[in-house]
């Protein structure tokens, strides 16, 4: 039987106070990690446990905290994500607004890990709420000992700031977020160098998402077998899934690595709306490509995910049945992406605005002959050639949709129309976004 | 505190002053409702920084506002989640009752109408933001009664905030 961790606070009266979080066992793995272990052996915990990013990359956190170097002469930054800026995704949210010393705690022990005294929380300005509540637990943490000078009597000295975000998805990418935090415009930094060698003020830094930290003081008090012993070898541990969409059940649900996705969306989230089909799903919000209902046997794990053409990305599941145009859906995303490109790479910043109105037009009955084949051209034209993977992750998303759901893009351009309109048509003028 | 205070307070928080724009921009915005050219280049003095870097920010991210905006600001989510649960229909019903095109301030003042990239509450679509608040598993009802609460909002405001009069005035 599977047993919740990261989200055990979350629906309890009080979650957000350090009371509540100390009486569930809270700030133990930092007392645990701070007496028992040198730096060195809780990267070693983590490395073991094959901790993999919970951010979207899914890149082993154990391994990012080896890179950093030692004795540098300059000071080791540690930023938490907590941007949450891809559409679909919550989870981040939840764990900041209603158990924010697990990501505290999480925090200071992996900054002890790294040899940090500070750190940044870049969260999105839009969560007002998760901001005041993460203040109220520094200001909590910092009175209890947990952060400060000589943390809990040791020799660690740990501070947190928050750096509020002013509203840009391209900050989730991690050198556009350094470049943010440092006053400039959130443009993505061409890598090597990667961050933990030269990253915030050109210190070795380490980037982790708040998902990927909550789950480090677990590791600490149960042991990096517990960790690696729920689902699969190659993608372990607890996970968050963020469902919503045309479901019945939409909401945060803490379940292993490696679920089916089918098992998640018809069991756990109650499956399709009353008198409707699953037509598709995006298993990992708008940059994973959207997978067919004949597919949803896929396990909801990294490997799993991307040998079926997809990803888990921040595991934003969205669900769409079949009174939904799929050339809708798609124009949407790409709407998105195209309002998000920060402008810096061309074949982004061209392509995308350029896809949209091929889109635009093929869902407002106006298609022509060659519109698809112009599609796949424009996405053979992004993909692979941005500094970041905004542009990839568009065209990935573009590219299933045109594979898997042609028939309607045919069915748009031939029949002049949407098949999916049951009203006559507004005035699309009238209707532009961005 | 004044808003040069709080400024130099959220600098501290960085080695570079730099980095203190942004924190700097929401405090500037938040006294000022908006970011007019003098709020900038005195968020740029106050932090000892190049004019240009705070222009730069200011016009990138999208909740900074160089514009004036209503008293209240409707932040309409309508990317995918938030649209499969039905927020295009919302933003016509706003857009018919309201009297204004998304983008527009309506002539009292009162609302300005925007739509918005995720908001990240996507289990609670559709969503819409207001001031601080975040409003959830919106239907055209709902919409109704929230505009009533803040038209009710407004006029309380203007109530308490009206001038005094003398008896007899």
């Amino acid at each position: 039987m599977f047993e919740p961790v990261l989200l055990k606070n979350v629906d309890v009266a009080d979650g957000h106070l350090v009371s509540t979080y100390e009486a569930g066992g809270g700030y133990q793995a930092l007392a645990k990690a701070l007496r028992e272990y040198t730096p060195d052996e809780v990267i070693d915990l983590v490395k073991r446990s094959n901790l993999r990013g919970r951010g979207g990359a899914g890149f082993p956190t154990g391994m990012k905290w080896g890179f950093v170097p030692k004795r540098t002469g300059k000071p080791t930054y540690l930023c938490c994500n907590a941007d949450e800026g891809e559409p679909g995704t919550f989870k981040d949210r939840i764990i900041m607004e209603r158990d924010p010393h697990q990501l505290i705690e999480g925090l200071a022990v992996s900054a002890y890990a790294i040899g940090a005294e500070t750190a940044y929380v870049y969260i999105r300005g839009e969560y007002v709420t998760a901001i005041r509540r993460l203040q109220q637990a520094i200001a909590e943490a910092q009175a209890k000992g947990y952060l400060g000078k000589r943390v809990l009597g040791s020799d660690f000295n740990f501070a947190i700031h928050i750096h509020c975000g002013a509203g840009a998805y391209i900050c989730g990418e991690e050198t556009a977020m350094l470049e943010s935090l440092e006053g400039k415009r959130a443009q993505p930094r061409l890598k090597p160098p990667f961050p933990a060698v030269a990253g915030l003020y050109a210190s070795p830094t380490v980037i982790n998402n708040v998902e990927t930290l909550a789950c480090v003081p677990h590791i600490i008090m149960r042991g990096w077998d517990w960790f690696r012993g729920i689902g699969p070898e190659k993608s372990p541990g607890p996970k968050l899934y963020c469902l919503s969409g045309q479901v019945r059940k939409p909401g945060l649900y803490e379940l292993p690595m490696g679920i089916p996705l089918r098992e998640l969306v018809e069991n756990h989230a109650g499956g399709a709306l009353p008198g409707r089909k699953i037509k598709a799903v995006i298993p990992g919000g708008v940059s994973a490509p959207v997978i067919p209902e004949h597919g949803l046997e896929v396990r909801m794990d990294f490997d799993s995910l991307a040998a079926a053409g997809s990803m888990l990305g921040s595991a934003g599941v969205i669900v769409i049945d079949d009174s939904t145009c799929m050339v809708k859906v798609a124009t949407r995303i790409i709407e998105f992406f195209h309002h998000e490109s920060c402008g810096k790479c061309t074949p982004c910043r061209e392509g995308l605005n350029w896809v949209v109105k091929v889109l635009r037009r093929i869902e407002a009955g106006e298609g022509a002959a060659g519109d698809l084949e112009q599609l796949d051209m424009l996405c053979k034209g992004i993909f692979g050639n941005t500094f970041c993977a905004l542009g990839d992750g568009a065209a990935m998303g573009l590219r299933a949709a045109l594979a898997h759901f042609r028939t309607e893009f045919v069915a748009h351009i031939e029949e002049r129309s949407c098949p999916f309109t049951e009203e006559p048509r507004r005035d699309k003028t009238a209707r532009k976004y961005g | 505190m004044t808003m040069r205070e709080k400024i130099e307070e959220a600098a501290a928080r960085y080695p570079d002053q730099r980095s203190a724009i942004m924190p700097a921009l929401l405090i500037a915005q938040e006294e000022h409702g908006h970011l007019p050219g003098p709020v900038l280049e005195e968020v740029a003095d106050i932090l000892g920084v190049e004019r240009i870097w705070v222009y730069e920010l200011a016009t990138f991210y999208t909740l900074f506002h160089t514009e004036p905006v209503g008293m209240f600001h409707l932040q309409l989510c309508d990317n995918v989640s938030c649209m499969l649960c039905g927020s295009e229909e919302l933003l016509n019903h706003l857009e018919t009752v309201l009297g204004i095109r998304k983008g527009d301030t309506t002539p009292d003042g009162l609302f300005t109408l925007s739509t918005v990239e995720c908001l990240g509450a996507c289990e609670m679509a559709p969503v819409m933001q207001v001031g601080d608040d975040y409003h959830a598993h919106l239907d055209v009802a709902r919409i109704n009664a929230l505009l009533d609460s803040l038209r009710a909002t407004a006029g309380a405001a203007s109530v308490e905030h009206a001038p005094a009069r003398l008896p007899g005035e």
